[in-house]
């Protein structure tokens, strides 16, 4: 092996036409960084296709995000409350418990272990129906919706909610007779005189995106 | 699951069931099988929460549970469905055929059907009636005896499938076993089931409700607590339905290979392979390699009335499509004037080479395209006879060689003359072998869809506070609207956002919109090359 250094000095062990370059050329430079993250491309992409499919499937994937975000199958980790207890509370059932399931599977095609308290937006019979029936806020009961859902909007500044309250005016979904419902759960339940959103204790004011803040608060 | 796949199908997840469901279903990809509490005990979440995300995991078909390693004694195991969930992406697809083939009731119904995992037939026809009422100048409404049709053929055509039973356990009925036993098992294949797609008799009459907006309200919602009251009583409890996902994906075989068809050669022979395919629905099995064989006499005779070819014209098409390259279509004899099966397997490689081809031809020229399909036909080819064949000079050659080579495209095959692997003494062979490739590609298509969506987050993520302040006014605009107010009042909401504004705004649907349209696209590739590669392995 030693003995072979002599002769021929630039002799490789194979064939260097099978690799492409002569002798005497430079070896191409080593990289000494990582190749860049984005690198320039040689060819642009084709153009998406375009057409009248392809924009109705495009208008169908975008409502499906939205809708399935208002369906009870979207789970959302109740907030833990980290600060004193307060009356509010036994009035603010808008938010997700944890420990209820907000619609009805079937749990005979279900392990009995998943099987948790569904949480029953309106109990039908099994409430004893108070004296004074929805007949008689008959006219109230739409008046003091209309208040109380732009109130709600209002101060929970979670317009995502208004939005697809307007979606579901447009476009039925099975949301709305819940929230009536929810409505007259609350209402007839708790048997007070005042709407739930009296019980809003304002932890929700100023909650959510305070960067970006270019508008003053008063 | 390879992990662009689990990245994925975290991404659905989150984007459809939100952050517990996804913290949840990755784990259980990741570790395989499951326990309950040992699902609960490393995702760190409360019980309560595991529990909820499996319902709805199990509710979409896409978690299966089942006896575990100790037996029906003890506790029950979970395993995630990744097919499944990786179907969400192509639910537009499958909502869009519904409609092409049935109408909007059938898109509804299918997409009900889709967003709630299973339902029950009643159920669905009086929500899709429901929707349907609404949509429909006022005074009218649909009768739920034309969704119940419109269910009924999708059932035939077996597009919807009922869910498989349960499997009786039996420990619900002997009093001496103690309660820890879990009563259910999984259900078996769907088709397993001999009455999959039976349609249940129940008694619907009716006709859909109108929701009305809150100023009549009264009536109607004495109304809808009635029918909810009632629900229980159509006769049908506990005959769920699905999607019936694989008949969907046979469908959208058959149409890309029509489409192949009218590409390559014309309209005609589109039609006629149209034809075969459709009388070959269903005595054809879901993973046979091609057709029952048809006799030409039979194809002239159903062939659609607006296509009045003449009988040797008709011989003429099909001696074209049999000696055609992509071989679509075979001969298999020549009784009955001949009898011609499509060749579905074949076609199916077929498409997925083009698939292949066209991507490189994209990334990287026509020139490497060529080398690619040079080396796709010719298999194992040195250097030296690349460059000869493909017309490419040396030094271009073993660039675009080597470029193919460092992103795997193309692999190195080293055939040694003498034992020791001596470079001067082995011959050094380019090859390109197609199922690992479209396997390498598919992969890519994962990664390409998972980018897209994080993009579409975080554009979203940047804009929010816009996006907020946008659909703000939006809900401002339509609460006056609905109120009757000026449309000084009305401009004057409107000039809220500034024209800086709109044009980001205008620019952000934009993007989204081409993020979301890139989706539906690369899932189309996603969809050939996952055919072409399930029908290699139910080949073997």
């Amino acid at each position: 092996m030693a003995g072979n250094r002599g002769r021929g000095r630039s002799q490789f062990t194979f064939n260097v036409d099978a690799l492409g370059f002569g002798r005497g050329d430079s070896l191409p430079t080593s990289a000494h960084t990582p190749s860049p993250l984005f690198p320039p491309m040689q060819f642009r992409p084709v153009p998406l296709h375009t057409g009248e499919e392809v924009e109705y499937m495009l208008a169908l994937k975008q409502e499906l995000r939205a809708s399935s975000k208002n369906l009870p199958f979207h789970i959302k980790a109740a907030r833990t409350k980290t600060d004193v207890a307060r009356y509010s509370d036994k009035y603010q059932n808008g938010e997700p418990k944890n420990n209820c399931i907000e619609w009805s599977p079937d749990w005979s095609r279900m392990p009995k272990e998943l099987c948790i308290k569904v949480r029953k937006p309106r109990k039908t019979g099994a409430k004893p129906q108070p004296a004074r029936k929805p007949k008689v806020s008959a006219g109230k009961e739409e008046v003091l919706q209309k208040l109380e859902t732009l109130e709600k909007s209002e101060q929970e500044q979670h317009s995502e909610e208004e939005a697809d309250e307007e979606k579901k005016k447009q476009k039925d979904e099975e949301e709305e007779p819940d929230v009536d419902e929810d409505y007259d759960e609350e209402e007839l339940e708790d048997e007070t005189d005042y709407i739930m959103s009296y019980f809003d204790n304002g932890e929700d004011f100023g909650a959510d995106s305070d960067d970006n803040m270019d508008e003053a608060v008063y | 699951m390879t992990a662009q796949e689990v990245r994925l199908c975290g991404l659905l997840l989150q984007e459809h069931f939100g952050d517990v469901v996804e913290k949840v279903g990755t784990h259980l990809i990741r570790s395989g099988v499951l326990t309950l509490r040992a699902l609960a005990h490393e995702t760190k979440l409360a019980l309560d929460l595991v529990k909820k995300s499996l319902c709805v995991l199990v509710q979409h078909g896409m978690c299966t549970f089942g006896p575990g390693r100790r037996g029906p004694a003890g506790p029950v195991e979970y395993r995630i469905n990744c097919e499944r969930i990786l179907h969400m992406l192509r639910y537009p697809r499958y909502i869009y055929t519904a409609k092409s083939l049935y109408g909007d009731t059938g898109e509804l119904i299918i997409e009900e059907i889709l967003q709630r995992g299973q339902m029950t037939m009643s159920s669905t026809v009086k929500t899709v009636a429901d929707r349907l009422t609404h949509n429909m100048p006022e005074g009218q409404s649909m009768d739920y005896s034309e969704v119940v049709s419109a269910f009924s053929r999708l059932v035939e055509t077996h597009f919807l499938q009922r869910c498989p039973p349960m499997a009786s356990a039996g420990s619900s009925s002997s009093g001496a076993v103690d309660t820890s036993l879990p009563v259910v098992t999984q259900p078996a294949e769907p088709e397993s089931n001999p009455e999959c797609y039976k349609l249940p008799y129940i008694n619907l009459t009716g006709q859909g409700k109108r929701r009305r907006s809150s100023e009549d309200g009264e009536d109607d919602q004495r109304a809808a607590k009635k029918a909810k009251t009632d629900n229980s009583q159509c006769g049908d409890e506990g005959i769920y339905w699905q999607v019936n996902f694989l008949r969907f994906h046979l469908h959208f075989r058959d149409q890309a290979i029509i489409s192949a068809v009218s590409c390559k050669l014309d309209q005609t022979s589109s039609e006629i392979v149209r034809t075969m395919l459709r009388m070959s629905e269903v005595t054809t099995p879901a993973h046979a390699a091609f057709t029952q064989a048809l006799s030409a006499n039979e194809i002239f005779r159903s062939l659609p009335s607006n296509y009045n070819i003449a009988r040797p014209i008709l011989d003429q098409y099909l001696t074209l499509l049999v000696d055609d390259p992509m071989e679509f279509v075979g001969k298999t004899g020549d009784s009955g004037g001949g009898m011609y099966v499509v060749n579905l397997h074949r076609a199916l490689a077929n498409l997925a080479r083009a698939t292949l081809e066209s991507v490189v031809q994209e990334r990287f020229g026509s020139r490497s395209a060529r080398i690619f399909r040079l080396l796709l036909r010719k298999r194992h080819l040195e250097q030296k006879q690349v460059e000869d064949f493909a017309m490419v000079p040396a030094k271009e050659a073993k660039d675009m060689l080597y470029t193919l080579l460092s992103e795997n495209l193309v692999q190195l095959q080293e055939v040694p003359k003498t034992p020791d692997y001596a470079p001067s003494r082995t011959f050094y062979l380019y090859t390109v072998n197609q199922l690992p490739t479209a396997r390498l590609l598919l992969q890519h298509c994962y990664k390409t869809i998972g980018n897209l969506i994080e993009r579409r987050l975080y554009e979203t993520k940047e804009n929010k506070r816009l996006l907020e302040k946008s659909q703000r006014i939006e809900a401002i605009l339509a609460s006056l609207q609905a109120t009757g107010a000026e449309t000084a009042q009305l401009t004057e909401v409107e000039e809220m956002i500034t024209a800086p504004e709109r044009q980001q705004l205008e620019s952000l649907r934009h993007h989204i919109n081409k993020l979301d349209s890139s989706e539906n696209q690369v899932d189309e590739t996603i969809f050939l090359l996952e055919s072409y590669i399930n029908s290699t392995q139910a080949s073997r």
